[in-house]
């Protein structure tokens, strides 16, 4: 849990850097504490010995984050719709929903001997908010089984 | 800032004052066994006021979700009162606003229990 309250408050101020607005500022975070819970649950099995790695890449026109377990991967397609009718009442499930809705873009990759990374990215609309080249912020924790 | 639950019975309902986070570990568990208990002891109308709740992920929701499913199994009636921007556009758009039952008044969804 430790870990999931830290990468928040890193989320907080990327973001901030980043010029978002409050109401983007919250979907971003609750994409990262989203992906955060399933690396240390479904990737690294709640394994407090494997690691999960937060990397931020901030250009002039997206934030790229990367959050990466040392799980075997998952099949994206493979996650039951949550508004089908027969999921609606299930209690978990949401993650990725919730993570496709509040980022522009959502990709996983699978490193074979190295472990699952996905890839969040938000566009940066306002001229105003850019940075150029990009700045890399990395932030890798021990897992904190819940 | 973690979760704080706040109990009053008002008629035949129990008002629960939720604030701060509802999130996996703390506040899932409080919850949880908040309505748990609640309907240990008979109560079976209960109305969740999320007006102080800052955050909710999507294990929150399934607490939510569960403890919906909880009440109705025993034949009572879990609503919600005073959703935020933030909580009434994750109902939304995880379409559980056709789930639950949800007021912006106290008085009425007090009255919606009748």
């Amino acid at each position: 849990m430790k870990s999931l309250e830290v990468a928040d408050e890193i989320v907080q101020r990327v973001c901030a850097t980043a010029g978002f607005e409050e109401e983007e500022q919250h979907k971003i975070s609750m994409a990262v504490h989203e992906s955060m819970i399933n690396a240390i649950w479904h990737g690294n099995k709640s394994d407090a010995s494997r690691h999960v790695g937060l990397r931020f890449d901030l250009y002039a026109n997206r934030l790229e984050i990367h959050i990466r377990d040392q799980g075997a991967g998952f099949e994206v397609s493979n996650v039951p719709d949550p508004l089908a009718s027969e999921n609606l009442l299930k209690v978990s499930g949401r993650g990725i929903f919730l993570i496709r809705s509040f980022m522009d873009d959502f990709r996983v990759e699978f490193v074979p001997g190295s472990g699952t990374e996905v890839i969040l990215v938000k566009r940066i609309n306002s001229s105003d908010n850019s940075i150029e080249g990009g700045t890399d912020r990395e932030h890798e924790g021990h897992n904190t089984p819940s | 800032m973690s979760m704080k639950a706040i109990t009053r019975q008002v008629d035949s309902v129990n008002v629960v004052d939720l604030s701060g986070r509802i999130t996996l570990g703390e506040g899932c568990s409080q919850l949880r066994e908040l309505i748990r208990d609640l309907l240990a002891k008979g109560h079976k109308n209960i109305l969740l006021n999320l007006g102080e709740v800052t955050y909710i992920d999507s294990s929150g929701i399934g607490e939510l979700v569960s403890g919906f499913t909880a009440v109705s199994n025993q034949g009572g009636h879990l609503k919600l009162l005073n959703l935020t921007k933030k909580v009434q556009d994750l109902l939304q758009i995880t379409k559980l606003l056709t789930v639950f039952d949800v007021h912006d008044d106290e008085a009425k969804a007090i009255a919606s229990f009748a």
